[in-house]
């Protein structure tokens, strides 16, 4: 079993705030203005939110992985 | 009298309860006295020899106690899922890591300048254990590098077998010797850290699977090769088996590096240091990354990683410092965050932003006070740095910041309703350098 999790490249990301704008279910900022992004999976239900979060980012540093439930990485 | 005995035997092994192991007094190990008290390096394979230090529970000391053995199985199974290209684009290197920027940590340089042969000898067993062709050592600094190079070459004039290894002079900076800012160095660019995963072990220097391993760690890989794992783990506890270098300083008689059996109390490592100067008021144990105790209470804490993780603080690097009752913690930590916060490679917003918010927080309780909002946002803070770097510096200085908050929260309340202890202004204890840029070239 697969699911969804977001990452941020922190050394990418230029706190533009894209991601929160389309995502503030999952994502919110820090006093900076970069992302905070919520633990766990993404449900299924924002799936494709998420992924027009990161097709948006302007420096790429949003990512979508398929990672096994077990806890290995993408 | 002589006895006769059908072959020599090499050197007699050593009493496995009898330290310091790794670094031995005197004038430094050149390559004949080496020899003689230890013998060759023994003929194993990489499969017996990566066995032999999974048993022995040899843990990486270098700060972050990973697994020994789980470290070099990563490489050699990046090494064999990597697609042909011949071996040249892919086989692995090993990178022995000796540049210690720990401020006030000694002991890597000091087994680096006592025993540079058993490191060599680590590097040699590590490499032929992964099958690398490339090695290198960082250390901090020409100096030590001048010296370890004369080591080098003293091997190959004497004909060993092993490849050749590069010593490599590492910047100044905190992170600078953290392992993928090393990677990241030696492949040609800024001894900065990168983003990870891929990991060192997966793609390194210069896209080679590269095993990372510190120098005391590969310095107990060539006696675990020489004496086994039963005779690793003779000292020591079973959740933290074996020896490890420990610089001991602050407010004790003879602060220095000393070797001990892991999971000895706290108080006994005081004494083994000739016991304090003053009554203490608390350990830093892990240095910049790590956590206060409070004294007496954490007087029999065992000194291992799991021993101080589950008290609180770390072992890290084996840095542990002595606070008495005439310092402040909370000054001390805000010239830690200080520190740290200069340290930033400047790479991601919430280090970049955040170490310094959190050190300005510390530095207005410990110095001016007298306002309960500083500490509520200083709580609100801590948890939304960490975790948030490509490598661990904010987290490190989350940690710290934390511990001193939490077992000195009397002290924090004093602070932010009376004004600052008459402590706070006396000199630091705690030694630091002047902040120096990050390790940019």
């Amino acid at each position: 079993m697969s699911e969804l999790v977001l990452t941020v490249n922190p050394i990418a990301c230029d706190a533009h705030g894209v991601c929160a704008s389309l995502l503030p279910e999952l994502v919110a900022r820090d006093p900076w203005g970069y992302p905070l992004i919520a633990p766990g999976p993404v449900p299924a239900e924002l799936a494709e939110h998420a992924r027009r979060a990161v097709a948006s980012c302007p420096t790429l540093a949003l990512r979508l992985a398929r990672v096994d439930r077990a806890g290995g990485s993408g | 009298m002589t006895a006769i005995r059908a072959t020599p035997p090499g050197p007699p092994q050593p009493d496995p309860a009898q330290l310091p192991r790794l670094v031995t007094p005197g004038p430094p190990a050149g390559l004949a006295a080496h020899l003689r008290r230890h013998g060759p390096v023994p003929a194993l394979s990489g499969p017996a020899l990566i066995a032999s230090i999974e048993q022995a529970g040899l843990t990486g000391r270098g700060g972050a106690g990973f697994p020994a053995a789980r470290k070099m199985r990563a490489v050699t199974t990046a090494a064999s899922r990597r697609p042909g290209r011949g071996r040249r684009g892919g086989a692995p290197a090993v990178l022995a890591n000796g540049a210690e920027s720990e401020p006030a940590s000694g002991k890597d340089t000091l087994l680096l300048r006592q025993s540079p042969h058993l490191v060599l000898d680590g590097i040699a067993l590590a490499a032929q254990a992964v099958g690398a062709t490339e090695a290198y050592l960082c250390v901090a600094g020409p100096q030590p590098a001048a010296a370890l190079l004369a080591a080098v070459a003293e091997r190959q004039r004497a004909g060993l077998p092993e490849a050749g290894v590069r010593v490599a002079a590492i910047p100044h900076g905190y992170v600078a010797s953290e392992e993928s800012a090393l990677v990241n160095y030696l492949s040609g660019g800024p001894a900065v850290p990168r983003y990870v995963p891929p990991r060192p072990a997966e793609r390194g220097v210069g896209g080679r699977p590269t095993l990372v391993h510190n120098v005391e760690t590969l310095a107990h890989i060539a006696l675990i090769a020489r004496y086994g794992p039963d005779w690793f783990a003779a000292v020591g506890t079973p959740d933290a088996p074996g020896s490890a270098l420990v610089t001991i300083g602050g407010a004790v008689r003879r602060p220095g590096v000393y070797e001990i059996a892991l999971g000895r109390p706290v108080t006994e490592l005081i004494e083994l240091a000739g016991g304090t100067t003053e009554p203490p008021q608390a350990i830093l144990a892990g240095g910049c990354f790590g956590g206060w105790l409070p004294l007496p209470g954490a007087a029999g804490v065992p000194v291992s990683p799991p021993g101080l993780r589950a008290a609180g603080a770390a072992f890290g690097s084996g840095l542990l410092t002595v606070l008495p009752v005439t310092a402040c913690v909370l000054a001390e930590t805000a010239r830690v965050l200080r520190y740290l916060a200069g340290q930033s490679a400047g790479q991601c917003g919430p280090c970049t932003f955040g170490l310094p918010a959190i050190a300005d927080a510390l530095a207005q309780i410990a110095w001016q006070g007298r306002d309960r909002r500083t500490a509520e946002w200083l709580r609100y803070l801590l948890p939304v740095v960490a975790n948030r770097g490509a490598c661990h510096l904010p987290d490190g200085a989350v940690a710290v910041a934390a511990s001193a908050i939490r077992s000195f929260s009397k002290e924090v309340e004093q602070h932010v309703t009376h004004g600052p202890c008459a402590n706070a202004s006396r000199p630091p204890v705690l030694p630091l350098p002047r902040t120096a840029p990050a390790g940019r070239p």
